[in-house]
């Protein structure tokens, strides 16, 4: 299976980006083969509104079946939870560390989104 | 005592004056407001700062009614939907998404175009009402104000600013407190009104931004004159500047500190310092002169 | 790398002149003005020009006048009143209404109608007296979105890492909106800067919510305090109630005005508001 992990830089010693929409890159690791892939987010990172849906557009297209990342806001966690996507929400650390949480079952799914949409 | 400003209800259907500013700060809301109380006449005022409405703050007006400003935004089917994505392709907001299912809507970036409803293949998307906001109507002494406040959580100021202006009467004069800057909300605001007065301050800071809401009004094709706010706090700038743009100063307000304290502490100009009662009252004849005088 | 965002919710209530003298006092940073709506920074720190980029964001349509047929069915679906007939019995759009929607494009019989992205505004690279600075320049009647802000934010982080510094100041613009979120999301401390009047108070809680809702550290100074003694104690108590600590307090000094003609920040001259922002950057730096 493919998981999508927001990340500050381009290796597993990256530091987790907290950010979804915006996150600077996304790892997409095949957890069967241990393979990893770099996404620049480029795109979202310009997007004049709507970044969190488009991110998790982009992520649909990958293929993945969760993503790992600091805090997501509701059009993101409505949109991947549409898409079918497993949220994990609170990450911190570097990409490997949470990694290995994920494998060992010690990641918990979110229910709904963390923070609040972008327009207060 | 009605002032003779040169208007005459029904006669023109004249007059919509927008009260802007290249930036925050300077005192557009002091002005419309005191403007408004300075006039014996009736007048219509509008606050289109939605994001920040506060000429209610420094009126104390009594409430006399509310209405609910709606966008369209789409709705689908989901048993006439067949998963073809057009409308997620076709939109150019996000707000409508699709993954290989059934669309999303986020109704906050909805720009309300119509656009997926017209080409969905299957007929599946209707358009319902959406809440953006609220319009409430106040009255205070010779002043009708009403009040455009966008909900929280919205982010389109344009289409509750077109509402709020369908309260403009036929005739008779009103006032519209624009927001800030030279960005669409103030576009929308502008649209259709016949004069457009600037306020300022004689610094730098306060030059460049005038310059800029003239480019503004200029590229709209609007006539518009400019008021100098707290003259004395920097130098005279702004006026050469206007002399050289031919460009009408309608009046020259003195930097007071009695004026800032009494704003500071949310109270009207006209009504707690002496003497200004009658230099606002004055700016409606050099408007009317300026716009007669067939200002470019 | 760190990043002071100095914001006040309300307009003029002295943000810039402020940021500039925070760009003077600090030994090495580079500066970003973020209020790409009214830029003012460059106005006291003189900026001399190394790049400059046009801007492109969203969408605007515009009629081939030769592939136009004239059956007006553009205008008809516009719901912005952006798509007026000419005399000759064609059809033009203002691009002061027109919100990049693409229906008209979508729907025109005559495949009649480009579909081109849009020029907004400007962004520059440049050098002061004191250090590198990024800022732009939006377009009049533009849409004043987050993106041209990103932008700067980004070219800012690069001029630091290129340079080897490690302070960025940005110039926030005012409100609370697209704008403002995108000038201060992942930033390292926000300073508000407000002044004693009831419309400077009102738009300080709501940004300072929005700084808390970002979980980015918040700091206030209010301006010309003296205005209304009590009025700046009751904000700073609402502050810290809001979870932000006070990092000064600068009085109503027209030696403000003065160093802005000049083209001076405030504490390249001699005055008693100069000594105030001396203590606030103080403060702030001790807790940055």
């Amino acid at each position: 299976m493919k998981i999508i992990l927001t990340s500050t830089g381009r290796t597993l010693e990256s530091e987790i980006d907290s950010r979804f929409g915006r996150a600077a890159m996304f790892i997409l690791f095949d957890t069967e083969s241990g393979d990893f892939e770099v996404i620049d987010n480029k795109q979202n990172l310009d997007a004049a509104q709507g970044a969190g849906i488009q991110a998790a557009q982009n992520v649909f297209n990958t293929g993945a079946k969760a993503v790992i990342t600091g805090h997501c806001g509701p059009k993101a966690f409505a949109a991947l939870s549409a898409a079918g996507i497993i949220v994990y929400c609170n990450a911190t650390g570097t990409v490997q560390s949470m990694l290995e949480q994920y494998k060992n079952g010690d990641l918990k799914e979110s229910q709904g989104a963390d923070v609040e949409g972008h327009w207060v | 005592m009605l002032r003779d400003t040169g208007y005459k209800p029904g006669e023109d259907r004249f007059m919509k004056i927008a009260i802007a500013s290249g930036k925050g700060g300077t005192g557009k809301t002091t002005l419309s407001v005191n403007i408004a109380q300075a006039l014996d006449s009736p007048v219509v005022l509008l606050d289109c700062d939605v994001e920040e409405p506060n000429s209610r703050l420094f009126l104390d007006p009594k409430l006399i009614g509310e209405e609910v400003v709606n966008t369209l935004i789409p709705k689908v089917d989901p048993d006439k939907c067949n998963g073809c994505g057009a409308c997620g392709r076709f939109c150019q907001f996000n707000a409508i998404v699709t993954f290989g299912t059934k669309p999303l809507v986020f109704s906050e970036m909805c720009h309300g175009c119509g656009g997926c409803a017209r080409l969905c293949p299957q007929g599946a998307i209707t358009e319902v009402e959406n809440r953006i906001g609220l319009i409430s109507e106040f009255s205070s002494g010779n002043i009708r104000l009403f009040q455009g406040c966008i909900d929280v959580g919205v982010a389109m100021a344009p289409p509750l600013i077109r509402a709020l202006k369908q309260k403009i009467p036929e005739d008779g004069l009103v006032i519209l407190d624009a927001p800030p800057g030279t960005t669409c909300p103030v576009v929308a605001t502008l649209g259709e009104v016949d004069y457009v007065v600037l306020v300022t301050e004689p610094t730098p800071f306060g030059l460049n931004d005038l310059t800029l809401a003239v480019d503004m009004v200029r590229e709209l094709g609007l006539p518009f004159g400019v008021i100098v706010n707290r003259v004395g706090v920097g130098d005279d700038r702004v006026q050469r500047y206007c002399e050289r743009e031919n460009i009408s100063v309608l009046l020259e307000i003195p930097n007071d500190r009695a004026v800032a304290e009494a704003y500071s502490r949310g109270e009207s100009i006209v009504e707690s310092v002496p003497g200004y009662k009658e230099l606002f009252a004055g700016i409606m004849d050099s408007i009317m002169a300026d716009y007669k005088g067939g200002h470019k | 790398m760190k990043e002071l965002v100095v914001i006040s919710g309300k307009g003029g209530t002295g943000k810039t002149s402020v940021t500039a003298s925070f760009a003077v006092l600090a030994e090495s940073a580079i500066v970003a003005d973020c209020d790409v709506d009214a830029a003012d920074l460059h106005l006291v720190l003189e900026p001399e020009e190394v790049k400059r980029e046009e801007f492109y964001s969203g969408k605007l349509a515009s009629i081939d006048n030769d592939a136009c047929s004239g059956c007006g069915l553009c205008a008809e679906y516009c719901r912005f009143e952006a798509i007026k007939e000419t005399p000759q019995g064609r059809y033009v759009i203002d691009p002061n209404n027109c919100e990049g929607c693409g229906v008209c494009v979508q729907f025109c019989p005559s495949q009649a109608i480009r579909f081109e992205n849009r020029l907004c505004g400007e962004w520059m690279l440049s050098k002061t007296r004191r250090g590198d600075m990024a800022h732009a320049k939006l377009g009049v009647a533009a849409e004043n979105s987050g993106k041209l802000v990103s932008t700067v934010r980004k070219n800012a982080q690069k001029l630091a890492t290129e340079n080897g510094v490690s302070l960025i100041i940005i110039d926030g613009p005012p409100g609370i909106g697209c704008p403002v979120i995108a000038s201060l999301t992942g930033a390292s401390k926000v300073l508000v800067v407000t002044e004693p009047t009831v419309s400077g108070a009102h738009d300080m809680k709501r940004v300072l919510k929005l700084a808390r809702h970002f979980e980015i550290s918040a700091a206030v100074c209010v301006n010309k305090w003296d205005l209304n003694a009590d009025m700046t104690a009751a904000i700073e108590q609402t502050a810290q109630e809001l979870g932000a600590t006070l990092a000064g307090r600068v009085r109503y000094d027209t030696s403000v005005t003065k160093a802005q003609i000049q083209r001076k920040a405030v504490v390249e001259t001699e005055s008693p508001a100069a000594e105030d922002i001396r203590i606030l950057w103080k403060n702030i730096v001790a807790d940055i």
